[in-house]
């Protein structure tokens, strides 16, 4: 009895997919999905290497304090830092001045202490980067119905996070000839850019590295191209996504030896205490 | 709880004297994970993963209660309070990791742990109860990951309780309000993210109890074993302590290694980049998955993609996933056979390594893909197969099968030969003998 009431319920769930399986099978082949645009040209990131890669990764100080001045001189016109703060550029190999002095440079917001009213005032190395725009609103209104997203975790928010950065920088190019022969609709809207890096291919941000030495890097550092540009900041975002990068992969090397180790003498404890049992 | 010829608790000394005759703990502990528990002594490495699973649980509460004092469940800073705790916390980052991962490393455990019960029919009289047992602890697992998942409230943690607690919805008659009543509102939202943390923290306290349970039954039958025969004399044991706390020991270590190169090597490898996107109740992400442990069941949702005769298409996935969790509790009743390995069913084990397997991987795959084909098609050829195997080809394989010679015992099976298999008459249940009571 148990026997066939389990048949008759096993019997219900597979006649139902199988069912569903039908539907669409004849569905698939009636009417085969069309082709779409981003699924023919959108491109996976470019292959690219940073300093913190691989399990001994450590930073490339140098070229963090290079992608922080591309993202003071360039990005944080829109994009935000919500989750980092003046002090932790100390991290970068700044000293306490430098820290003040840059952090005296943005204005954040504050209060009038005379009389409480809301004023802006030099940053401190306590106060966070300051927003570019007051809310959303502003935000859409500056750039074409389009929210420039926080960069704190930008990197760790995407798949392959610093190379998609790197590549989306790089990648803006005008649209391919083939895509609008193939997707006569497809063409990318006004006010939008080109760029098969981007999930939908058209981006409301225009490139914002647009020429060689759009950033003026100090003497003993590498020619500011576009690409090196593009893959300084991609590293300065990896270290604002995870600043502890570093000293996570210091922690896990003795971790990892230490349960090799004590793995080791756990087995041949093993060994030795089943020695003259058979199993 | 145990053979006649388990070692009694004498306590060592007279502070241990003093507390056992006042509290018999110390003989507890004895007789549940000391020499006076005897186990089969030809258990291979799938019998280590109950322990680690236990290991799992502990790190995830510890883990769990530091994250909790960094943490506000307020949809206007959770998400914050995590990344707080990540940046500013001492070794925050490793609490956060080590928590995310180690819900990932609990659910690989589980599974090796239900599959090894699947394949050696550890599930079967006289365990059933601690299979039971078992099966309430995964959902309620399933439970606690859920509502974690959803803390730290990102993009993902947002939409995936949508998606989930949408399915309430599908119910007839009651799942509008039904879900609204569960949420606390018509999305998920404060209401909903508190008591997801306030549940969050207590489940982990109710699986203790349950697994105590689980240990508790399984200590009264004791341990099954590869050859599924049950134990007969002294010779087919050995003490829990030393031999079997060494193998756990060393399988620890092992199990820790793996795991703490995943910790500090590849944390975020097994969660999705869209949760540091902070929750956007006006943007839906272009996939929505749930972690990876749930992708079985929720391919299996996702199968379901036509209306059956009058249940629509969403109730039948709903009915179908859960289903497909419940079905387990079932297994005792449905799997007939007297005997317990599978080693010893060839028909049995052909349908567990040619069907089930590769269908659980298919139906891993698949919850993953995004919902189009040929996703959506493979996961309902997997799913199709995946009720056939627990409904229909176990019932008829039990019943059909003619399974291979047993070992008399566990002895004859380690050592070739058993003298007691001389002087004993072969018993034809010798593989459902229940063990002697305690």
């Amino acid at each position: 009895m148990a026997r066939i009431l389990s048949i008759l319920v096993g019997l219900f769930f597979t006649v139902a997919l199988a069912w569903s399986f039908a539907n669409g099978a004849y569905n698939q082949i009636t009417e085969p999905p069309a082709p779409t645009a981003e699924h023919e040209f959108h491109l996976p990131p470019k292959e690219v290497h940073f300093a913190s890669d691989g399990p001994f990764g450590k930073f490339d100080k140098q070229q963090l304090q290079r992608g922080f001045q591309v993202y003071k001189e360039v990005c944080s016109a829109c994009h935000s830092l919500n989750h980092v703060a003046f002090r932790d550029l100390s991290q970068l190999g700044y000293t306490e001045g430098q820290v003040k002095a840059i952090a005296a440079g943005f204005q954040v917001p504050g209060n009038d202490p005379t009389t409480g009213e809301a004023n802006m005032r030099p940053g401190q190395p306590t106060d966070y980067f300051p927003k570019p725009f007051l809310n959303d609103i502003a935000a859409r209104a500056a750039n074409n119905n389009a929210i420039p997203p926080d960069l704190s975790l930008m990197t760790k928010a995407r798949h392959d996070g610093a190379a998609y950065v790197h590549s989306l920088l790089t990648g803006y190019q005008a649209q391919p000839a083939a895509l609008l022969k193939e997707f006569p609709d497809a063409k990318t809207p006004e006010g939008l850019h080109y760029n098969p890096y981007f999930a939908n291919l058209n981006l409301a941000m225009p490139p914002p590295l647009a020429t060689d030495g759009q950033v003026e890097y100090g003497p003993g550092n590498p020619k500011p191209t576009v690409d090196q540009m593009a893959q300084d900041v991609s590293a300065f975002l990896i270290w604002t996504a995870e600043p502890s990068l570093e000293k996570r992969h210091q922690t896990g090397f003795a971790v990892v030896l230490f349960l090799i180790f004590a793995t080791v003498l756990g087995y041949l404890a093993y060994r030795n205490i089943w020695a003259d049992e058979k199993h | 709880m145990s053979f006649p010829w388990a070692k009694e608790y004498t306590p060592g000394n007279p502070l241990t004297q003093w507390v056992d005759e006042r509290l018999p703990l110390p003989r507890l502990v004895y007789n549940a994970i000391g020499a006076g528990y005897p186990v089969p002594r030809n258990l291979n490495y799938f019998w280590n993963f109950g322990i680690l699973a236990g290991l799992c649980l502990v790190l995830q509460i510890v883990t769990g209660i530091v994250m909790a004092m960094h943490y506000a469940a307020n949809t206007a800073v959770a998400f914050d309070t995590v990344e707080m705790t990540v940046r500013d916390v001492n070794w925050g980052w490793l609490f956060r990791y080590a928590h995310a991962n180690g819900a990932s490393a609990f659910f690989v455990v589980i599974y090796l742990h239900i599959f090894r019960g699947f394949y050696y029919g550890s599930y079967k009289a006289p365990r059933e109860m601690v299979w039971l047992l078992g099966v309430v602890i995964f959902l309620l697992m399933m439970a606690t990951a859920f509502m974690g998942y959803v803390l730290p409230w990102g993009q993902m943690s947002y939409w995936g309780a949508k998606v989930i607690t949408g399915l309430f919805g599908a119910i007839p008659f009651v799942g509008e309000p039904l879900q609204q009543w569960l949420l606390g509102g018509f999305a998920p939202d404060n209401a909903a993210l508190n008591r997801f943390f306030s549940l969050h923290y207590l489940l982990p306290f109710v699986i203790v109890g349950v697994v105590i349970l689980h240990i508790w039954a399984l200590h009264i039958p004791g341990s099954s074993n590869p050859t599924g025969v049950e134990v007969k004399t002294q010779s087919d044991t050995v003490p829990f302590y030393p031999y079997f706390v060494a193998k756990d020991g060393w399988a620890t270590g092992l199990f820790l290694v793996l795991f703490t190169i995943m910790l500090f090597y590849l944390p975020n490898q097994l969660g999705h980049p869209d949760n540091y996107i902070p929750a956007n109740p006006m943007s839906t992400p272009a996939h929505i998955v749930p972690e990876w442990y749930f992708w079985p069941f929720y391919a299996i949702l996702r199968a379901f993609t036509s209306n059956f005769f009058f249940i629509p298409a969403k109730l039948m996935g709903v009915l179908a996933m859960f289903g497909a969790i419940l079905v387990w509790f079932f297994l005792p009743w449905l799997d007939k056979s007297p005997v317990r390995s599978g080693n010893y069913r060839p028909l049995y084990r052909k349908f567990f390594w040619f069907g089930l397997i590769p269908t659980m991987a298919v139906l891993f795959y698949c919850g993953g893909a995004p919902a189009a084909e040929p996703y959506v098609m493979l996961s309902q050829l997997a799913a199709l197969y995946y009720f056939a195997h627990f409904l229909i080809v176990i019932p008829i394989v039990s019943a059909i099968e003619k399974p291979l010679p047993l070992p008399y015992s566990i002895t004859e099976s380690v050592l070739g030969k058993d003298d007691g298999a001389q002087l004993a008459p072969v018993s034809p249940d010798a593989g459902i003998a229940p063990a002697p009571a305690a």
